[in-house]
């Protein structure tokens, strides 16, 4: 059993969703052009995560192997509603902008994956660690994605005017090409300092 | 025979950037210099040993000497359309002199920006320099208007050299060519400052100092519209005539074979571009297959356009005209046989040279959005010229193991 540090810290970098393990690409894309709503999903995200592995851990004995999917696609999308209709309570605006993307976390491989992976083989203390480390890993690629996005692409930061008004917005950062672009060097600063080298 | 020369690089200069040298970080460029300057007598540690004149540098540097037609008719036409646009008397040496000042400062970013990006990943890196970027440096002016603004040029550069080509590895490992990932990241990122029709003549670049030594007063337009026979084709209203309309507005099909045309810096004239296809084919460097199933490619997607019964000027628009205008033919010589990010083998070559043509054609008729199709038709077709490859490798050896099974039963 890893310590409990382990289990939250290791997802930051080490072993990130996204720019290791390369899950959740679509939405990162999708929900990246400004830090508000990067944040937003990344707080649903790491909701919905965390709350799933913690009810497919509780209930890891008793599901049948045999439609294990179909009760965690069940768990899943139930915590997604809850999500959703929340962000649509109190958060209206930003749930516009963010669209099918929040309804769209049921299909994100991490929540899924981070189920398989681990909630179906430990306690619920720990399942529910990992989807907070997860969730959290996920959330600093997105934040990072959209802060250098909203700062290229609008010359602000959080909706902050960072940038003088004579700073001309590069449309290439707005656009999903961008966002790969951008996650590829992350990815490529993330694995000099870490020296990490795919075997 | 000794030459002065090898003294001073052998014993002077070598000391220093050789292994336990002060200067030792720094031997790219010690051996970039050396290579420059002289033929070392240096020899390949293990095989393959080639013996031949025409090394990497000499090679790349036959293309800059196909390129110059270009470079200098450009250089002129931005003066010469500058001039005719704000009224002043359009003699050659005005032309030239106004053309100079727009162009050569775009030239000078795109060399001192790129090769510090060279020089600083080779440092770090420790690999050569490459000479492939005297290539990629000339290329990336070319295809600007002139008014581009320097900061973009410097970007553009940057971009396409360091997420063009050294992430991958440097010259040789490549995917994309570095000159048009430039070009399209400037595309993309800043559009207004290199597509729409007042980025081809205009004052943006002008140097104030040269109507001094003209004796003209100062321009007075800012920003001058002009539209590119590209986007007079493509704007040509139904029940209308595309060639009629590129006549009227003063693009004849000899204005655009001559280049006296606004566009882009390099890739206005054919007879400049087919000058520099000559001496790229006479001493065989870029590939005739290439140039020629491009060429095929472009016609053969401009004459089925003709032959549809669409009621849209633009496919009507006899085929031929989509030869000579924008900037295919520069892109199909000088871009698409960059043998890196082309296809390798002989058939994979037709079959990329022709695809890239017919691309150019579909995206210029069938998309609004972008009024020249050559610079993604050729991203494209460079992302699948390995499976193009592949496939005729493949292919090959199907049909030789064939051969040699029909042997062992004979």
């Amino acid at each position: 059993m890893a310590s409990a540090k382990k289990l939250l810290m290791d997802p930051f970098s080490d072993n990130n969703p996204i720019t290791v393990q390369v899950l959740g690409i679509c939405s990162a894309l999708a929900v990246t052009v400004k830090v508000e709503t990067a944040l937003v999903m990344a707080l649903a995200l790491t909701a919905v995560v965390t709350l799933s592995n913690f009810v497919i851990s509780l209930m890891r004995n008793t599901i049948p192997s045999g439609i294990r999917m179909i009760v965690e696609m069940a768990v899943i999308s139930s915590l997604v509603i809850v999500a959703d209709q929340i962000l649509k309570a109190f958060l209206f605006d930003i749930s516009k902008q963010l669209s099918v993307f929040v309804g769209l976390i049921i299909t994100n491989c991490i929540v899924m994956g981070r189920a398989e992976a681990f909630a179906l083989q430990n306690p619920p203390g720990a399942s529910a660690l990992d989807g907070l480390g997860n969730g959290i890993g996920y959330g600093i690629v997105l934040i990072s994605v959209a802060s250098i996005r909203e700062i290229l692409g609008f010359g602000s930061w959080f909706g902050i005017r960072l940038l003088p008004e004579s700073y001309v917005p590069n449309g290439l950062a707005l656009l999903a090409p961008g966002a790969f672009i951008i996650l590829g060097l992350l990815i490529w600063l993330q694995r000099t300092i870490t020296k990490r080298v795919e075997d | 025979m000794k030459f002065p020369i090898s003294d001073l690089m052998e014993k002077k200069l070598a000391p220093h950037f050789k292994n336990g040298g002060k200067l030792a970080r720094l031997y790219p460029l010690y051996e970039a210099g050396d290579t420059f300057a002289r033929t070392p007598a240096e020899v390949t540690q293990s095989a393959p040993h080639v013996r031949d004149a025409i090394d990497q540098k000499r090679l790349m540097i036959l293309v800059i000497y196909a390129l110059m037609p270009c470079l200098f008719f450009g250089i002129w036409n931005a003066g010469h359309q500058f001039n005719l646009a704000n009224g002043i008397d359009a003699t050659l040496k005005a032309d030239l002199l106004r053309g100079s000042a727009m162009v050569l400062p775009i030239l000078l970013v795109s060399y001192l920006v790129g090769g510090l990006w060279e020089v600083l990943f080779a440092v770090v890196r420790r690999h050569e320099i490459n000479e492939g970027f005297l290539v990629t440096g000339m290329l990336f002016p070319l295809v600007l208007p002139p008014t581009i603004p320097l900061w973009q040029v410097a970007v553009g550069i940057s971009f396409g050299i360091v997420i063009g080509k050294e992430i991958f590895g440097g010259v040789g490992y490549n995917i994309l060519n570095p000159a048009l990932t430039a070009r399209a990241f400037l595309f993309f990122a800043y559009p207004k400052w290199i597509s729409g029709d007042t980025v081809w003549v205009g004052s943006l670049n002008a140097n104030p100092l040269v109507d001094k030594l003209l004796g003209t007063a100062s321009h007075t337009a800012d920003v001058v519209t002009q539209a590119t026979p590209l986007a007079v084709a493509s704007a040509a209203e139904r029940g209308t005539n595309a060639a009629a309309a590129l006549n009227e507005a003063g693009y004849s099909l000899w204005d655009m074979t001559l280049g006296t045309i606004p566009g882009c810096i390099g890739s206005t004239s054919v007879i400049a571009i087919l000058l520099g296809m000559i001496i790229l084919l006479l001493c065989g460097i870029a590939s005739w297959q290439i140039m020629v199933s491009g060429i095929i490619g472009c016609a053969a997607m401009g004459a089925l356009f003709n032959l549809l019964p669409i009621d849209n000027p633009y496919t009507a628009l006899p085929f031929y005209y989509h030869l000579v205008m924008g900037g295919f033919l520069f892109g199909i010589v000088f871009m698409a046989t960059d043998p890196v990010s082309g296809a390798a083998t002989n058939v994979g070559k037709w079959i990329y040279g022709f695809l890239i043509g017919v691309l150019t054609v579909l995206i210029r008729v069938t998309n609004p959005a972008f009024p020249e199709g050559v610079m993604l038709a050729i991203l494209f077709m460079n992302v699948m010229a390995p499976l193009i490859d592949h496939f005729v490798v493949q292919a090959h050896i199907k049909k030789r193991s064939a051969y040699a099974r029909s042997l062992n039963h004979a």
